[in-house]
């Protein structure tokens, strides 16, 4: 195990996150802070309580879930894009360092980031509603396994990617609106039956739903079946790496 | 010179041909000799980086095998790549990244624990460490240069790989890179160079390969190159112009040069006899007054032209 390469990618990533801190913190703290305004406060006031839970506070743990799903897309695939575009990527190529290495060290980063932009939303949100978070050590869990997840799907993407405008693609086109659509700002349960059902093929439902049961102890689907859906993403993003390691797909001719 | 028989790289029957069909490797045989400076030469496209790329992992082989200090790159790879430092030919860096954290973080990414002495060392040698703390898009090319020799180098490889080090680059920074090889191989590590200046090769290898179309054409110790395939130029000055080459002079295929005013006689020096007193003797005859006599071996440039041309 190469435990210094781990380590240097690693702190080589978060470097960059920390000289780009004031952007990536600024940007998801005003949109949360503005969807509050819109969502919590001008609509909210209007709106009946979900489940015995006021609006505002409602959609806390899906505003928090829709930064976390888009952060963690954009920062794992930036991360992992970038050398290539630039062409530094040799480097990591020709090191003495496993697959295993190369994605715990960037997707690690990338995660990293995406938990403390979380937590900070969950600080901002606590300024405007009153919070209770029921089951915290759950809603960790979540928030950490969610962040891993989607940056490894990032870092998919970012090997994918050909242009900074695919690199864009993916979240802004499939992740932003399954998150609208996934019960971030509602109760699947509001939906006439139809679109229920539909939106249970949405994999957004159950992140949320189980997010928000941490929260709150309420969801719109079985905990249990949350966590299953989690980790069935994970399996396979990790089976999608495993591809791209094994056939040097983009990276390697 | 016992050590610098062992071969330290054996590239066996490797082959590359890329998912658009094209064949970059024909099956290559070579062995790399440990502490030597290996020149590779050959035409543009002829295969040097992905020969280069291939050893270092970045480019997967067709077929064939290669290893490096007894270590398969496919089934041994930590062990190989650890012992190697590349240096690519593009000038690829972190822009964003200070030298400081650009070298370090190369040495982390090789498995070596952080040695800030080192990292100073290597700086100081390549005219780095007034800018360290620089970021690396302020930097000169040459400078970038350097820093990509700095990271190659930040983890003490056994293994040199220098791609066209020398393209774009100024004569100091040149002469630095040569005294920089130059010192490296006295504390015993292995250099391969690929380059277009063939007077470097010239000037510095031990040994010299030749590439085209994807084949190793030749391999021969750079000495015995020269000798081998060398030409030397005789060239005979007269005291009087000429306007043609005297008809007993024909056996000898004379060259006039400079107006008529010399006499250019090509011979092998592996040859027999080298005919020069014969010539001579036939310009006395022919009644040619000599003013001046001087010889030239060819450089290593045109017999590279020759054999690649031959093909």
């Amino acid at each position: 195990m190469n435990l210094h390469a781990m380590k240097a990618i690693y702190l080589f990533e978060m470097a960059r996150t920390w000289r780009t801190l004031w952007q990536s913190i600024v940007s998801p703290v005003i949109s949360t802070s503005l969807y509050f305004v819109v969502f919590g406060a001008a609509i909210g006031s209007r709106m009946q309580e979900i489940d015995g839970i006021a609006y505002g506070a409602f959609i806390v743990p899906g505003l928090i879930m829709l930064s976390l799903l888009t952060q963690s897309i954009s920062n794992a695939s930036f991360g992992i894009y970038f050398p290539r575009f630039t062409g530094t990527i040799y480097e990591v190529l020709s090191a003495p360092i496993s697959t295993f290495e190369i994605v715990a060290g960037y997707v690690g980063a990338a995660a990293t980031k995406s938990v403390i932009l979380g937590l900070i939303i969950l600080a901002t949100a606590a300024l405007f509603v009153p919070l209770r978070i029921e089951h915290p050590l759950w809603m960790l869990a979540f928030l950490v396994l969610t962040a891993v997840t989607f940056s490894l799907f990032g870092f998919i993407i970012g090997i994918w990617a050909e242009g900074f405008e695919q690199l864009q693609f993916i979240p802004m086109l499939v992740v932003t609106p399954l998150t609208f659509l996934g019960g971030s700002f509602y109760s699947i349960d509001m939906l006439p039956p139809l679109w229920r059902t539909i939106s249970l093929f949405n994999p957004v439902v159950y992140l949320v739903s189980g997010f928000r049961w941490s929260f709150f102890g309420t969801a719109d689907v079985h905990i249990g079946v949350s966590v299953a859906m989690t980790l069935v993403f994970l399996g396979l993003c990790l089976a999608g790496i495993a591809w791209i390691f094994r056939t040097g797909y983009r990276l390697k001719a | 010179m016992v050590p610098a028989m062992t071969s330290i790289i054996t590239v066996s029957n490797l082959s590359k041909r890329y998912a658009s069909g094209f064949q970059a490797l024909r099956n290559i045989d070579l062995d790399i000799r440990q502490g030597e400076i290996f020149a590779l030469l050959g035409p543009n496209g002829a295969g040097k980086t992905t020969l280069i790329s291939t050893i270092c992992g970045i480019v997967r082989p067709s077929e064939g095998t290669v290893t490096v200090g007894g270590h398969d790159i496919a089934t041994d790879y930590r062990a190989a790549r650890g012992m190697i430092g590349l240096v690519p030919q593009e000038l690829t860096t972190d822009s964003f990244e200070s030298v400081w954290a650009t070298v370090t973080f190369s040495r982390g990414l090789f498995g070596k624990p952080p040695d800030p002495g080192l990292v100073t060392q290597i700086l100081k040698d390549l005219s780095l460490f007034d800018k360290k703390d620089a970021k690396i898009m302020t930097l000169s090319g040459g400078m970038k240069r350097r820093v990509m020799i700095a990271k190659a180098l930040s983890h003490e490889p056994r293994v040199l790989f220098l791609d066209e080090p020398t393209a774009g680059v100024d004569v100091e920074l040149r002469r630095d890179m040569w005294q920089l090889v130059g010192r490296l191989r006295a504390r015993g590590a292995t250099i391969i160079l690929t380059t277009h200046y063939i007077e470097e090769a010239e000037e510095m290898a031990d040994r010299v390969g030749v590439i085209s179309k994807g084949e190793i054409i030749l391999v021969e110790e750079k000495a015995a190159l020269m000798a081998k395939l060398g030409k030397k130029q005789l060239t005979i000055d007269l005291q009087n112009r000429i306007d043609a080459v005297p008809e007993s002079l024909a056996p000898f295929h004379l060259g006039l040069a400079e107006g008529g005013g010399a006499l250019v006689y090509t011979y092998d020096t592996q040859a027999e006899g080298t005919g020069i007193t014969v010539l001579l003797q036939a310009l006395a005859d022919a009644g040619l007054r000599l003013k001046d006599l001087h010889t030239r071996q060819s450089s290593l440039e045109e017999i590279f032209v020759n054999l690649v041309s031959d093909r």
